[in-house]
């Protein structure tokens, strides 16, 4: 990467003042279909190396924000700089330099149905680093399949004999080819059995923490937020209403936070991280007999 | 690109025999492993340790070669960072064996299994349009009993699809197809001073032939591929099992009103294709061969027998048919992929013509047949 910056792709977007500890950085952002404000003047920033929740009832515009953001959605006004480039004034197809140091995972898997899930991670692999012996391309296809929590035949299935889960870790998968610095997630952990949607928290974590992966994460799923997230933006009335940790937005006022926060499956979801940290802390006080 | 300043990952020897030790130095890192990965998988001497102090960053791709290298030697890992070895953790797991691409066997044996599924496909395929074209009749039987289930509007939306919006193009089409039989018969006749039979020719020609074969490829083209992708497309995206379970039947609502709407257009579409054909013909006779252009008209009334129209349209219906059932059949059939939509919307439009065009000789000796020359 150092050494690179010079000629780098995409030079001329880059901005004078780019502070590499707000990879995304986020102004005044409106889009709009027809007369339907989607976001409305939203301003939003990532810190380098954490994991944001991004939360909102269903049509707020958590999907629309996250193709802005990669740049598959031009925003009507706005500023949008990933990694101190200007996404806005790209082309949609155009070389950047910040594709290689992102991954996507689409709400549907979006995995490419001609090829198999082996084949859709190579993808990636293939297009930015083509002098990659084949056979490691094929061993890391098959270490991030596993990794991903899909069995290791799964590699040489296609996405139609895939469950609907499968094909989410699959999608998990492709946008964890590049090892990216920073990874889209829409509602990863949706249609996972529990013991699996925990797994997968757990990864996002390892990851983020061994890699120092940034992770803009949206989910409808509690335990998540909870269990892995170390700040959550609200999106609701076409802006991002709060950011903050869990404490921190108890303490907010709005109604809609506190319904979301203070509903039965929230107390339910926070009592059962507690419960699992009291187990964790007991089991080092009283150790299991035997095993000393 | 500035893919040639990068810096990679490379490695050295130190120690010999019993107690080799490889230090690995720079980043450790998808973008830079290429050459250090190529590099290990040729090295064939013993190595007791691999040494990681060097080395600047590591992911899991980097991980993964060093963690490879280190069982393929039985070598001890050292100097590795605490996240150096959370990652070889990560990435350690399965036995890493299983296969990428699909299962491919070897080209003798495909070519033998190819031939073999053609020939297979070729009778299933006969035997399963068989089928549709029952199924079909059945649900249009039952349509019959209780009216209340047909679909008047989807109907009426797809004749507007197939026939109306079909106008224009089917319209040029023949008014150039007239105008090229007519001058093209016209240079040929002339040799016998013959020219006044070009308005036979034209006439009879787009009324019993051109006119209804060439609408029905150009609504195979049009309509028959549309009815595939569309048909192919709602497949995979389970729209059609969603109409199912909910009790909607897809027959009587994608399928009948897309079979029904050809068979009716394509008469229409037929006549009126042989109507503009005459009436190009008429304008180049009236340009470049002296005949007034009401005169060729009225001359047209005299020469065609009434048949030929007939012919057109007892014609246009059964192809009409054709097409459509091709197009629903072939989308009806996608399953899988994204490919199989290509694959079988090419299979509709080439099908389709192709049986228009051998049915098309049938009915040609049938006609001469039964009398109407
Ligand atoms: N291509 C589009 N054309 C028109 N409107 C759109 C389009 N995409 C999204 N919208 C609208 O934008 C709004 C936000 O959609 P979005 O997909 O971002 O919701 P979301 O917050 O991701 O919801 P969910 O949690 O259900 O996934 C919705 O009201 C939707 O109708
Ligand atoms: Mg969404």
């Amino acid at each position: 990467m150092i050494g690179e910056q010079d000629e780098a792709p995409g030079a001329e977007h880059e901005v004078a003042d780019y502070d590499p500890r707000y990879p995304i950085v986020i102004e005044g952002l409106t889009n709009r279909f027809g007369t339907h404000a989607v976001h409305n003047e939203l301003d939003l920033t990532v810190r380098r190396g954490e994991i944001l929740g991004v939360v909102g009832g269903s049509g707020t515009g958590k999907s629309v924000l996250m193709r802005s953001i990669i740049g598959l959605q031009r925003p009507e006004t706005g500023v949008i700089r990933v990694f101190g480039r200007d996404i806005v004034a790209a082309e949609p197809d155009e070389e950047i330099g910040v594709r290689s140091r992102w991954g996507v995972l689409f709400q549907g898997g979006a995995l490419f149905s001609t090829l198999t899930v082996g084949e859709n991670i190579e993808v990636p692999l293939k297009q930015f680093y083509p002098e990659l012996d084949r056979e490691l391309m094929h061993e890391i296809a098959r270490f991030k399949t596993v990794m991903s929590g899909l069995p290791e035949e799964a590699a040489s299935k296609y996405p139609s004999e895939l469950s609907g889960g499968m094909k989410k870790r699959a999608g998990l998968a492709r946008a964890l080819a590049l090892d990216p610095e920073l990874l889209f997630l829409d509602e990863p952990t949706a249609g996972l059995d529990p013991i699996g949607a925990a797994k997968f928290d757990e990864l996002t974590r390892n990851l983020t923490d061994t890699l120092g992966l940034t992770v803009f994460l949206i989910t409808h799923d509690l335990d998540t937020l909870y269990a892995i997230c170390d700040r959550i933006a609200v999106l609701a009335d076409g802006k991002v209403i709060a950011v903050g940790t869990v404490p921190e937005l108890l303490e907010s006022e709005h109604p809609w936070i506190q319904e979301y926060f203070n509903g039965p499956r929230s107390r339910a979801a926070a009592d059962s991280k507690q419960r699992s940290a009291e187990n964790a802390r007991r089991a080092i006080d009283n150790p299991p007999p035997g095993k000393a | 690109m500035a893919a040639t300043m990068r810096e990679w990952a490379d490695f050295s020897l130190q120690g010999q025999g019993g107690d080799a030790t490889v230090v690995v130095e720079g980043p450790l890192l998808v973008s830079t492993i290429g050459s250090l990965d190529r590099k290990l998988r040729t090295f064939d001497q013993p190595v007791q340790r691999i040494d990681l102090s060097a080395a600047a960053a590591v992911d899991t791709v980097g991980a993964w070669v060093i963690l490879r290298f280190a069982r393929e030697h039985g070598a001890e890992i050292v100097g590795a960072s605490e996240q150096a070895q959370t990652l070889f953790a990560a990435v350690d797991g399965g036995d890493a064996t299983a296969p990428i691409n699909p299962p491919r066997p070897s080209a003798p044996y495909r070519v033998a299994e190819a031939t073999g599924q053609l020939v297979v496909g070729w009778g299933h395929g006969v035997v399963r349009i068989v089928g549709f074209l029952g199924a079909i009749v059945v649900a249009m039987l039952g349509i019959l009993r209780h009216p209340s289930r047909f679909r008047g509007r989807a109907l009426v939306r797809q004749m507007e699809l197939v026939g109306v919006s079909a106008l224009g193009i089917v319209g040029l089409m023949s008014f150039l197809i007239g105008i090229v039989v007519a001058q093209q018969g016209a240079a040929q006749l002339r040799q016998f001073g013959a020219e006044i039979y070009t308005i036979n020719l034209t006439g009879r020609l787009t009324m019993r032939e051109l006119g209804v074969l060439m609408t029905a490829i150009m609504v195979a083209g049009r309509s028959g591929s549309a009815f595939a992708a569309q048909l192919g497309t709602m497949k995979l995206t389970e729209e059609i099992d969603a109409m199912r379970t909910i009790g909607v039947s897809p027959m009587e609502a994608l399928i009948i009103p897309r079979i029904l709407a050809s068979v009716l257009m394509m008469p229409l579409l037929g006549f009126y294709s042989a109507v503009i054909g005459i009436i190009g013909g008429a304008a180049i006779a009236d340009a470049t061969l002296g005949i007034p252009f009401l005169t060729f008209l009225l001359r047209v009334r005299e020469v065609v027998p009434t048949y030929d129209l007939w012919v057109g349209l007892i014609k246009a219906p059964v192809f009409g048919l054709i097409v459509a059932l091709a197009g629903c059949y072939q989308g009806m059939q996608v399953e899988g992929n994204a490919e199989q939509v290509g694959l079988r919307t090419t299979l509709a439009v080439v099908q389709a013509i192709f049986m228009v065009i051998v049915l098309d000789a049938f009915f040609a000796i049938f006609f001469s047949e039964i009398g109407w020359e």
